[in-house]
């Protein structure tokens, strides 16, 4: 690269973090604060810029991006009281299922209100043109941008640093029961919040439009990309977000600029995952608060009563007896449903007793699939012995992401898991001699003896009732216990002689190894596999079943899994707006039952 | 009345019910993932439905679809052919939009051993390498779009080409066979730079700027939707286009060049669907019938679906049933006309011949359009038989 070069893409790379920093900025503020897992973070910034694009047409650019900011601020400010106010005192976590209810109601929205198109925004009057730099064009909004970041950061950090308000932000960001305690009015300080960080992120999008047009699937893959400028730099630390985004926005403009463009496609979660292991809090973050009082346990799982364990043994007879009536679709959705039982039930086992959430479990369920895939596609191995030896790369994997992830705790442990799952998703997206590239391996059947719907549900139900039977066992053998003892109290644990990680890294196994179990499974069951096995959101489809059906039971994921699959099946085949349909359901099963369906019906048993 | 009258009343209309009975036509699609392709698709299948009902439909009975939503992605899609298979008893399936759930969905009708008509899917594999016998293909894949632009190409005699294209597989193989394609016809040709952002995540001012760097005389592009926009918009911006000339895979396809409106580039060679611009009587016909019905001009995915149900209500008459082993036979060389003319089916490779339309992008009234156009017939661009069987490995 020549200096000139160097220059034009250090500037770029500035130009990239200004946007990046500023939706960035706010989903910091607001995890900060309320410890809301914000994935409606990038529809805001969706619907800044789609409000932006369809009001610049009419009030022209300028005027546009204040309105379209303090519009979504307001939505913000609305979801805040409306919804997430009534789920505060949900299990930590519970929010995020709100949140990604909200993804798909904004998602339908937007496509509803503005049509299907990509609509491209005007460019910014007064800044439309470029100025040469060193002998090269360089656009004059980009400069903006370049100044806009920073001129942000300082107005945020003045309020934090200056206001009292900002005194409180802090507070509560450091220690949010104490701030209660000592008569912060909690209620006002998260709505003000969750609006501030709303606004920004509209303004973000508002801002965006110039450069980029308003489409449909910006939400999602701007969501991830917040998470880890937010996440690297340490969460809820404005100075961090800003260091991380700059970091982030040079190292992409430098990929592209040397001509290694295809590492774009993973390199901030290759940065998240070295930051992560070489420093647990982010750049510039600090460790959070340790929770303090009973408030934060969890009540003991009890064993399940030998009524429970007979209505389990009967159901599974129910389901044994299907095939029986019906050998058509039913069998192949119930196989489904099967699969992500086992799937869902693998990562409770790992967020519940082992306390331990993973934003990235797709990566073993994945590995699983693609183990089965590799197997039998070019190691020509029998069916049978690649669906057993499968789950084998699932746990290869699991040790050593597991080895790093339990070093963490909390929301950075959640992110390493996504850092490696799209490690891993990139790999396989790549590598197309092994892995078939973005297309992924094709023909992936069983032996002929299982091939019929029937059999190979009947080979389903009995794998993931053994294994469901065994993880469930576990949960209450010394391994169990002593797991559990961890989450609960980690420095008790120690002390009576658990070695704390050695335990934690076991249970990430053994969720790895039944999740590769599953993804085996579902390889045979699909005859194909591609990327989106390992994909972001089929972990999100696993966090959205296990908290469906309650965190804190046994048998919850179970009726999560079977519950959201039968949902999508259901609504998508009814409606067309299904996925604002499914949106609506999971909010009113958010506000009905905060403590998930099985976690509902024990408490009304309990009574 | 005798009771044998009666019985034989009974019988005859048991069996003009049974005659009665619609075929069913199975089809899926991801409606919410690329809806500004698929939504114009949806509407052409329902012209075309429509108007083969009108008609009194196929061998007497009339055609029904059940439409489906596949998810998007390869798991679900498989699960949703499934039941279209096994619950609805469809007896053909259709649609499908990106490779890999086109891909996932011929594999599961081979399996199933049901007729699966591949409307959108463009990756060559699906009926070179994966292809099967029960798997055809509508539109012209990757590779024979990028040979239809191959000539121009090579007639500018440009020297320095820098390639940009989405990483995943259509980018990938678009790139891989433009590059073989043009070395060939023009030896000596070379590649001096070459850059494949994540599709949908394009960090264009960079990609742009790296592009500049490497002072091509010519670009091979086959970037798309935001991807285009931002691209475009970027080089605009930057003056990256002014010496250069460039080629755009589907640059010229209304769902992806209308957004561009007044940010159109002058002069870039792309493939497409100038619609407004295409007067043979039989393109006259549909655009008449289709701005009739829906009050909006017909987009390149209105031509797909309208054309895919014309193939299966075609192939139902060639093979006066909806057998399905019948129904695989009698599309193979099946020839019939569509919008853009007579298209065949080719018993080689279950690929169409339909074709697109080259030409040049130019700004008019704020918007952007084809000129300089030729239709490409895509029977003309197709390697040799001898390589598709290979390929094929039959």
């Amino acid at each position: 690269m020549s200096g000139t070069a160097i220059l034009l893409q250090f500037l770029n790379g500035l130009a990239g973090a200004s946007s990046l920093f500023l939706i960035a900025a706010g989903l910091s503020l607001i995890f900060g604060v309320t410890r809301i897992v914000n994935f409606a973070h990038g529809s805001l910034y969706m619907l800044g810029m789609y409000l932006a694009v369809w009001l610049s047409e009419r009030i022209g650019f300028w005027a546009s991006v204040p309105i379209a900011a303090a519009l979504v601020a307001t939505a913000g400010a609305a979801i805040e009281i409306v919804l997430l106010r009534r789920i505060y005192k949900a299990p930590e976590l519970f929010q995020l299922l709100a949140t990604f209810a909200l993804v798909l109601l904004v998602k339908d929205f937007a496509l509803w209100a503005w049509g299907p198109e990509d609509m491209l925004g005007p460019r910014a009057p007064g800044f439309a043109g470029a100025v040469e730099i060193a002998g090269r064009a360089f656009p004059q909004y980009d400069l903006l941008l370049i100044v806009i970041g920073p001129l942000v950061f300082a107005f945020l950090h003045l309020i934090l640093v200056k206001t009292r308000w900002g005194i409180l932000v802090r507070a509560a960001t450091q220690d949010r029961e104490m701030a209660g305690a000592l008569g912060v009015n909690q209620k006002v300080l998260f709505t003000a919040v969750f609006m501030l960080g709303a606004g920004l992120a509209g303004l973000g999008g508002a801002l965006a439009i110039p450069r980029e047009p308003a489409n449909l699937e910006i939400d999602l893959s701007l969501v991830a990309d917040a998470f880890v400028v937010v996440v690297v730099g340490g969460l809820g630390s404005i100075p961090g977000a800003f260091l991380a985004a700059l970091l982030i926005g040079e190292i992409k403009a430098f990929c592209i600029g040397l001509g290694y463009s295809k590492i774009t496609l993973a390199v901030e979660f290759i940065v998240m995952a070295v930051v992560l292991v070489l420093r647990p809090w982010g750049l510039l973050g600090r460790p959070q608060a340790a929770a303090r009082g009973p408030g934060a346990l969890q009540s003991p799982l009890n064993p399940p009563s030998g009524r429970a364990v007979a209505a389990l043994v009967v159901m599974a007879a129910a389901l044994a007896a299907v095939p029986a009536l019906t050998s058509g679709y039913a069998l192949v959705l119930l196989t489904d449903v099967l699969v992500f039982a086992l799937f869902a039930a693998s990562l409770h086992f790992m967020m519940g007793p082992g306390g331990m959430v993973s934003f990235g479990h797709a990566a073993y369920f994945g590995l699983g699939a693609y183990g089965a895939g590799l197997l039998l596609l070019r190691f020509a191995l029998p069916m049978e012995l690649a669906l057993v030896l499968a789950p084998l790369f699932a746990l290869a994997g699991a040790l050593v992401f597991g080895w790093f992830c339990v070093r963490l705790s909390g929301v950075y442990l959640a992110m390493l898991t996504l850092a490696f799952a799209q490690i891993v998703w990139s790999v396989a997206f790549q590598w197309d001699a092994v892995t078939g590239g973005s297309n992924g391996l094709i023909g992936v059947w069983p032996e002929p003896w299982l091939a019929s719907k029937t059999a190979f549900y009947y080979a389903a139900l009995l794998l993931c009732a053994a294994a469901l039977a065994l993880l469930w066992r576990m949960v209450y053998s010394p391994f169990g216990y002593a797991l559990r003892a961890g989450r609960d109290s980690a420095l008790r644990a120690e002390a009576i002689g658990i070695n704390v990680r050695a335990v934690q890294w076991a249970a990430f196994c053994v969720a790895g190894l039944f999740a590769g179990l599953a993804g085996a499974l579902y390889a045979f069951s699909k005859g194909s596999i591609s990327p989106e096995t390992l994909s972001v959101p089929r972990s999100v489809d696993g966090l959205v079943m296990v908290l469906l059906g309650g965190l804190q039971t046994l048998t919850g994921p179970l009726w999560g899994a079977a519950l959201f699959t039968w949902l999508e099946d259901a609504i998508s085949r009814g409606f067309d707006y299904w996925r604002a349909a499914i949106g609506g359901v999971i909010l009113l099963l958010v506000l009905a039952f905060p403590q998930g369906i099985a976690g509902f019906i024990r408490e009304r048993l309990g009574r | 009345m005798k009771p044998r009258f009666l019985a034989f009343t009974a019988g005859l209309l048991a069996a003009t019910a049974l005659q009665a009975q619609p075929i069913k036509i199975g089809e899926l699609n991801s409606y919410k993932v690329f809806p500004a392709f698929l939504e114009p698709y949806k509407k052409g299948w329902q012209l075309a439905l429509e108007e083969i009902n009108a008609g009194g439909g196929v061998i007497g009975r009339k055609l029904e679809i059940v439409s489906r939503d596949d998810g998007g992605t390869p798991g679900d899609a498989v699960r949703v052919a499934e039941e279209l298979i096994s619950r609805e008893k469809a007896h053909v399936l259709m649609g499908t939009f990106a490779s890999n759930v086109g891909l996932a969905v011929a594999n599961l009708a081979n399996q199933r051993k049901v007729l699966f008509v591949a409307s959108e899917p463009l990756t060559d594999k699906i009926v070179w390498e994966n292809g099967n016998r029960y798997t055809f293909r509508l539109r012209p894949s990757t590779y024979m779009q990028t040979a239809m632009l191959v000539p121009e190409a090579a007639k500018l005699n440009k020297k320095r080409w820098a390639i940009v294209y989405p990483n995943y597989e259509y980018g990938q193989s678009a790139s891989a066979s433009f590059k073989k394609l043009l070395s060939r016809a023009q030896p000596g040709v070379e590649y001096v730079a070459e850059q494949a952002p994540a599709l949908g995540k394009i960090d264009a001012g960079a990609v742009v700027q790296a592009l500049a760097e490497a002072k091509p005389d010519a670009i091979f592009s086959s970037l798309f939707a935001a991807d285009l926009q931002k691209f475009v918009r970027e080089g605009n911006t930057r003056g990256l286009f002014k010496n250069v000339v460039v080629f755009n895979l589907l640059g010229g396809e209304p769902e992806y060049l209308d957004p561009l409106k007044q940010e159109t580039p002058e002069g870039w060679w792309v493939t497409g669907y100038p619609w407004s611009e295409i007067s043979t009587p039989e393109h006259r016909r549909f655009r008449d019938a289709y701005q009739k019905r829906w009050k909006d001009y017909p987009r390149l995915g209105s031509v797909v679906g309208y054309t895919s149900v014309y193939t299966i209500a075609n192939a139902i008459r060639k093979a006066s049933s909806a057998d399905t082993e019948k129904l695989v036979e009698a599309l193979k060389g099946l020839e019939m006309q569509t919008p853009f003319g007579p298209i065949v089916w080719r018993p080689i490779d279950h690929q169409s011949t339909m074709g697109a339309y080259v030409g040049q992008l130019a700004r008019k009234d704020g918007r952007g359009v084809m000129v300089n156009w030729r239709y490409a017939d895509g029977a003309k661009y197709q390697p040799s038989d001898q390589e598709i069987r290979a390929l094929r490995k039959e």
